[in-house]
């Protein structure tokens, strides 16, 4: 298991914990037991059961007819747009509060960005009866008008992040700082495989249903568990971490991440992490990051707000640099109209994130018999008014 | 010797607060860009017996709003690493008490962790504090180079540490331990309960090797004096930072004269 995080947090060079003294103790009490939580049958059986009967798992693996035919080579895709909430975000939610409620916490907090990490949040929490307190840029909060009243509807408090560039990043930091001021009850569930260990492992895990679930699929639909590609977008790298989970071994499977390269990778608006950034610490891991020379964390451009993160998940940084990974940047042109094209050639809105994952046919050729599993992460109802304004629909 | 262990080393008599140690916090190249060696030449004249000198972070974890906006403020008005060794080329001709470099570990690792050290050793500073690089880390990679250049690293405690833990920061610490008064980030409290009185009691029956300067929470006389009680001395940040906003460099004989 060369791609597992080994007992310090470090995927290669990446990862750790560079946090605060303030946060050791709640950081150290996850590290202790996450493992031992997540091995307990009592919780895997509420996991599962929650899995199935509240998210909708399996989610299908389908087989993209005209998709394939468009492209020449045969696409699957695994379809977490279907999940309840609209995205692969609620597996992780799900997971952690289950986490937290184990370790005696009754106060959730979250940061979010385009606010689905959020709404996956606000909705666990109502399921479980405990307090949520979501973090939100001041300027997304305006950009992502309807998820900020979904979160309220499902009880939880949006707080506006003011500091710095009042964007995702700026959230995180103030989540972070919640939870300095609230040491004892409070757990922070982190949307993405990001933040210090053992968040990235523990998310990764909590996503690594997406590979289970393709491998036995593609089994029974090809006869193998193996596809020749998996692809996904990449923002902190959530959805990608799971999509890879069970195949980072397997040299056979390629392993495919679309960063959001905004207007232009070298356009100064970019997003582009593993092309533009440089090892760093960001939000309590050593990882790839975009900041000035002098260290100061850029802020990134990506008309897709969940690909809109300067840092990238310790894993992938390590992916990237032992290149297990195939790194593809793609410009929010080109994933517009790859979402476009889906939704004509499918009939599915996929969200702007995922929209990049399917411009990889731009960048990269395959083989008609290549079997290729796309990680659909999300569906697209959250960026109709991005839709619409692009495409004057 | 090191001039925080000079400092320590001095004051040994453990009554009368006029020998509590105050060292204030200031964000370097705030309020203006070049306000930094003389914002320290006032504090030593004034009597602070020493100095942190903060690097200022696009994003600062730890800090409160104080911190952050003069951080902010700092790096719009040009701050950065090789801007702030050149302004203080020359500080240890005018100043001679202990300067320690308090900044996060990203900016620090970006100028290169040993030539960070080097260029420390070369103007004269004598610490660092690193809130973002966690002892063990420390302890593991980089322990070695800080020493080489004579520098002492410092660590925090909060009341949330366990006693085991504040025995091993002790046994990897060289000169104080820095106590966060309460869970909190920078500023963010502003008076001290029976909460914290009962912290600082236990943290002194302790005995540590090193001594322990309270920081987080102390803004006026009151508070410096409870925070003194049991500990060598105490930090000021969001206070003087708030002080600066509002009053500019040219009265900082009055803040500190409002401290004790």
């Amino acid at each position: 298991m060369k791609y597992q995080a080994n007992k310090k947090g470090y995927y290669g060079d990446f990862g750790g914990a560079y946090i605060p003294e303030m946060l050791y103790p709640n950081v150290e009490e996850l590290r202790t037991s996450y493992l031992e939580i997540m091995d307990e049958p009592s919780f895997k059986q509420e996991f599962n059961q929650l899995l199935k009967d509240y998210v909708g798992r399996p989610s299908p693996l389908y087989y993209a007819k005209r998709l394939s035919e468009k492209h020449n080579t045969k696409v699957y895709l695994k379809r977490e747009d279907l999940n309840h909430t609209g995205a692969h975000k609620v597996n992780n939610t799900i997971g952690q509060i289950l986490v937290a409620k184990r370790l005696g916490k009754n106060r959730i907090i979250a940061e979010t960005g385009a606010g689905q990490h959020g709404v996956a949040t606000a909705t666990v929490c109502a399921l479980m009866g405990i307090q949520c307190v979501v973090y939100m840029g001041a300027i997304d909060i305006n950009r992502q008008a309807p998820n900020v009243a979904r979160m309220k509807m499902l009880g939880a408090e949006v707080r506006p992040a003011l500091s710095g560039s009042k964007t995702l990043k700026d959230a995180t930091n103030e989540a972070i700082r919640d939870w300095i001021n609230n040491p004892v009850d409070t757990h922070y569930i982190i949307g993405s495989a990001i933040g210090p260990h053992p968040y990235p492992d523990m998310v990764t895990r909590f996503q690594s249903i997406i590979s289970e679930e393709i491998k036995w699929q593609l089994k029974e639909k090809e006869g193998r568990e193996n596809p020749d590609y998996v692809v996904a977008c990449i923002g902190g790298g959530s959805n990608a971490a799971g999509t890879y989970y069970h195949f980072l071994d397997d040299p056979g499977v390629g392993i495919i991440a679309v960063e959001a390269a905004g207007k232009g990778v070298h356009s100064g608006e970019s997003a582009a992490t593993s092309q533009l950034g440089k090892e760093g610490i960001i939000h309590g891991c050593k990882t790839l990051l975009m900041q000035t020379p002098d260290g100061q964390i850029t802020e990134p451009y990506s008309i897709s707000a969940g690909l809109d993160y300067p840092g990238v998940g310790p894993l992938h940084s390590h992916l990237y640099k032992s290149g297990r990974g195939e790194f593809f940047s793609v410009t929010d042109d080109d994933a517009m109209t790859a979402g476009l094209e889906l939704s004509q050639l499918e009939g599915i809105i996929p969200a702007i994130e995922t929209s990049h994952a399917l411009a990889i046919f731009n960048d990269k050729k395959f083989k008609p018999d290549d079997i290729v599993v796309i990680s659909l992460s999300g569906r697209g109802d959250k960026d109709l008014d991005t839709y619409i304004e692009y495409f004057k629909l | 010797m090191n001039r925080i262990k000079q400092k320590l080393s001095e004051n040994n008599s453990p009554a009368g607060q006029a020998e509590k140690l105050l060292s204030i916090y200031f964000t370097a190249g705030y309020p203006s860009l070049h306000d930094t060696v003389k914002v320290i030449q006032d504090l030593e004249q004034h009597g602070v017996d020493m100095i942190e000198i903060g690097l200022p972070f696009s994003d600062p974890l730890a800090d409160g709003p104080t911190i952050q906006e003069s951080s902010t403020a700092a790096l719009k008005n040009g701050m950065t690493t090789k801007l702030l060794f050149e302004q203080l080329r020359d500080i240890r001709k005018s100043v001679n008490i202990p300067l320690i470099i308090m900044g996060y570990f990203n900016p620090i690792m970006q100028y290169g962790v040993e030539a960070f050290c080097a260029k420390c050793k070369e103007i004269g500073i004598d610490g660092l504090i690193i809130p973002d690089l966690p002892v063990a880390e420390y302890h593991e990679q980089y322990q070695e180079t800080f020493e080489k250049y004579g520098l002492i690293n410092i660590f925090l405690i909060t009341p949330q540490t366990s006693e085991e833990r504040i025995r091993f920061i002790d046994s990897v610490s060289n000169g104080f331990i820095y106590m966060v008064s309460s869970a909190s980030t920078t500023g963010a409290k502003s008076t001290f309960g029976n909460e914290q009185q009962e912290y600082f009691d236990r943290i002194a029956s302790l005995h540590l090797k090193n001594p322990q300067v309270v920081g987080f929470g102390i803004s006026n006389n009151e508070t410096f004096m409870q925070a003194t009680k049991t500990a060598k001395g105490a930090i000021i940040g969001s206070a003087f930072i708030k002080y600066l906003t509002h009053n500019g460099i040219d009265r900082i004989g009055d803040f500190v004269r409002g401290i004790r």
